[in-house]
């Protein structure tokens, strides 16, 4: 098995994880590099990716695996012949064998962008600083199962707000990303409940990198 | 800070069909582009980019120099709300910029439900929907499709339609339009240039004038315009521009696989339907061409899945060598090869055995008749025979699903014919107990009728659709003579179909229907989710317009037709006669048994008619 690390970002953002699997299927054939296919009925070129990206997210270290069908290729030309066959805004950053159990992976980085069309309110970062420094935060969850409450104060490292320019805020957190896990759309969503007048008028999320329990990057 | 449609893709469902950026899209520098179209489909990015006929024209329009064809697609209700919530214009996938900005914009249209799209993709974009009120060159709007083959209820709107096979002609236009520009035309100067064009029809060109009893009096060509317009087709196939590098889409659409078209026409000449007539003549494209281009389309894609498409794929005469070839490369390459609408022959059945890949979930026939008499008027050679020997070899090979699919409503068919189908059903039933493999899964057998509507072109074009209430009540007269658990009947409301028949067969009048249902809301209406029948019946009352004229009444043979400016290539009289041998319940032998002399082998200058 073989592991590659990629981004997506721009408008591929908008392909869903279904969409990304058939793409990157596609982009492998295309590539001339045949995959192992799936047993059963209806064998599909087999690819996993690790923690499924929600729509509209970008992220800059997605995980890959596959498996080669009977051809060995050096990872520099895996790498280089996939990106010659993807789409715009998905772009394979490195391949390597093997790769630690995706079960390790616990933590990740993310960036939360908060826009404020009519300019960022003054004390909008002390609020925000003090909201997730509370000792705990209820916010409703949706799930398969319907809806649930979580509390996400256990689910954030470390979290730091600044104001990059007059109408924008950033925030920038490590937060658990595998069982349990937290949705950086909630950090958006818990100023929406609690701080109804720092709710920003559009918020956009991008993950930046992934580390094992012990916030070691993770490969 | 985030534009807006960036902002409102999070919130509408499968954002990714607005936003382009596909593998093999086509990107143009402005900087060398002196035309730009807006090529619409009146549908959504699922349907539009499922259709071979759009893929093959984005190809041919930007290899003309100058030109950069871009894609339009139909946006779905939330993000239709979304964009008039925000006053954002519609947009073209590759540069995302407004269509208003477009030098031309053109329709393809298959389906006639698809024309409230047409008007209000024009509303959403900004663009005045009446051609009249469009003075200049800019937003040049033309439509292309099967549906053209009678463009009269959209004549008021669109500026020329372009008729038939769009390969060559669509190119002599873009050129010619390029010149006008270039040189400062009038409107009215490029399309008397264009009328010129064989193959270009321009609505604004001929006067329709109506008797008391509203059926036409005539059709009066204005300044010097043809008396009749031919479509244009490809003779040779095999030279025919082809796309061997399409688009793939990054998200899921309806038809997600490669496609090949293996040849034009019909040979069989089912005189319910509009492609088998309008379509012909048959020209064949050589197994040699084709295996080269299914292997470059899929290359070039890294598509799992091919099919070979065409009104009747057994009918191809190279069937066996490109499947002899096809056949290993995909099973080399982990290819699943489909070959729709096989007949019920033993090659294909042979076939059907060697594609291992074939997904053995169903069986399906199209008998469209219940009885061999009513399948004689339609002319549907397909025997009961056929059927059940079929049916046998399936249910012995472990099948255990079968659909059948019939219309309701065909000329001449009575209370008898209707119970021919339960009867056909009942005996599939039977057989499946005498050959059925697995008998603890059971049979399903599922049973669908339409609402028969006739069309423009074919020798049903004079019929008369049956009233929706009758349609029902022989729906409800079949459903009571369905007493197995095993079947499962589905029939549509009539609704749709009666609005088809109106568009199908209709004339200019019918204009202003159209302009005032999408004006109260009229779209999606092919989407059930969507379709609001009281639009139109309001827009009809409105307008002073009874949909019975052009449904119920039928059109008598020596009446002038809304569509006969429009030369297909088979001839009236052809069509007429094989209306006559369809009362006479006399069948015309496919074109291979012997040409039957339907005229449009007249079409071609130098290859031979393939039937």
């Amino acid at each position: 098995m073989a592991r590659l690390l990629f981004e997506k970002t721009g408008n591929a953002v908008w392909m869903s994880h279904l969409d990304l699997m058939r793409v990157f299927q596609r982009a492998f054939k295309r590539a001339g590099l045949p995959l192992t296919h799936t047993q059963g009925f209806n064998p599909r070129p087999s690819v996993s990716i690790a923690l499924p990206l929600s729509v509209g997210v970008e992220s800059r270290c997605e995980m890959l695996d596959f498996t080669l069908d009977g051809v060995q290729v050096p990872c520099q030309e895996i790498r280089e012949r996939l990106n010659a066959a993807l789409v715009d805004g998905v772009r394979v950053r490195d391949v390597y064998e093997g790769g630690r159990k995706i079960k390790a992976l616990s933590l990740l980085d993310c960036q939360v962008i908060l826009e404020y069309d009519r300019g960022v309110a003054d004390d909008a970062v002390a609020h925000i600083r003090d909201l997730f420094a509370r000792e705990s935060l209820l916010l409703e969850k949706r799930g398969k199962k319907g809806t649930s409450v979580q509390d996400i104060i256990p689910l954030i490292r470390r979290l730091q707000v600044a104001k990059i320019d007059v109408n924008t805020l950033e925030l920038t957190a490590r937060i658990c990303c595998q069982e349990p896990a937290l949705n950086p759309a909630q950090l958006t969503a818990a100023i929406g409940a609690y701080l109804p007048e720092y709710r920003p008028d559009f918020a956009r999320c991008c993950r930046l990198e992934v580390y094992d329990s012990q916030e070691t990057i993770f490969r | 800070m985030t534009e807006l449609l960036q902002r409102i893709l999070p919130t509408v469902q499968k954002p990714a069909r607005y936003t382009g950026g596909e593998f093999n899209e086509i990107k143009k520098d402005l900087a060398t582009v002196r035309v730009r179209l807006a090529f619409c489909f009146p549908d959504t990015y699922e349907i539009g980019m499922s259709n071979v006929g759009m893929r093959i024209l984005y190809g041919v329009m930007n290899q003309v120099d100058g030109v950069w064809c871009e894609r339009v697609f139909t946006p779905w209700a939330d993000m239709e709300s979304a964009m008039r919530a925000h006053g954002l214009p519609l947009w073209a996938l590759e540069s995302q910029d407004p269509i208003r900005m477009f030098d031309m914009i053109a329709f393809s249209i298959g389906y006639e439900m698809s024309y409230s799209n047409i008007l209000n993709m024009l509303r959403l974009a900004g663009i005045p929907l009446l051609a009249s009120q469009r003075p200049g060159l800019k937003n040049m709007v033309f439509a292309g499709g099967v549906c053209t083959f009678n463009p009269e209820p959209l004549a008021d709107f669109i500026d020329f339609f372009i008729l038939g096979e769009g390969e060559e002609v669509n190119r002599e236009v873009l050129i010619l339009y390029d010149q006008a520009k270039a040189q400062g035309w009038s409107k009215d100067a490029f399309l008397h240039a264009a009328a010129k064009i064989p193959g270009v029809y321009v609505p604004s060109f001929y006067r329709h004038t109506y008797h008391a009893d509203g059926t036409l009096a005539a059709i009066v060509p204005l300044e010097g315009a043809p008396e009749t317009v031919t479509k244009r087709i490809v003779e040779h196939m095999d030279t025919a521009y082809w796309p061997t590098k399409m688009i793939v889409p990054s998200t899921e659409i309806v038809h997600d696989r490669a496609n090949l078209e293996v040849f034009r026409g019909c040979i069989r000449g089912c005189r319910f339907c509009q492609a088998g007539f309008s379509c012909r003549p048959v020209r064949r494209k050589s197994p040699e061409v084709l295996y080269r281009q299914a292997v470059e389309t899929l290359e070039n894609s890294g598509n799992n899945e091919i099919t070979l498409s065409s009104l009747s794929t057994s009918d191809y005469r190279g069937l066996k060598e490109l499947t002899d070839a096809l056949i290993p490369y995909c099973d080399e390459n982990h290819i699943s090869l489909s070959v729709p609408s096989l007949r019920a022959d033993n090659f294909s059945r042979e076939l059907m055995d060697k594609l291992q890949t074939v997904r053995r979930s169903g069986l399906t026939f199209a008998p469209e008749a219940g009885t061999q008499r009513l399948r004689d008027v339609i002319n549907k050679n397909l025997t009961e025979d056929e059927i059940l020997t079929t049916c046998a070899n399936a249910f012995s090979g472990g099948w255990s699903s079968v659909k059948l699919y019939f219309m309701l409503g065909l000329p001449t068919e009575t209370d008898e014919d209707v119970l021919g189908i339960a009867e056909l059903v009942y005996k599939v039933i039977q057989v499946w107990k005498t050959h059925g493999v697995n008998k603890k899964r059971g049979l399903r057998i599922h049973v669908a009728t339409a609402y028969f509507v006739p069309k423009p072109h074919t020798p049903f074009q004079w019929e008369k659709q049956i009233p929706p209430e009758e349609y029902l009540r022989r729906c409800r007269l079949l459903k009571s003579h369905f007493y197995s658990r095993s079947i499962e009947y589905d029939y549509h409301a009539p609704d749709l179909s009666r609005l088809e028949a109106v568009f199908a067969r209709g004339d200019r009048r019918l204009c202003a229907v159209i302009r005032h249902a999408v004006e109260s809301g009229a779209r999606l209406d092919g989407w059930d989710e969507f379709f609001r029948y009281d639009l139109w019946l309001d827009a009809f009352r409105a307008c002073g317009i009874d949909p019975e004229f052009y449904t119920t009444r039928g059109y008598g043979e020596d009446e002038i037709l809304p569509w006969d400016t429009i030369d297909v290539g088979v001839r009236k009289r052809f069509l007429l006669q094989e209306r006559h041998k369809a009362y006479a319940g006399q069948v015309t032998p496919d074109c291979r048994q012997g040409c039957a002399g339907c005229g449009a082998n007249g079409l071609l200058k130098e290859a031979q008619c393939d039937g």
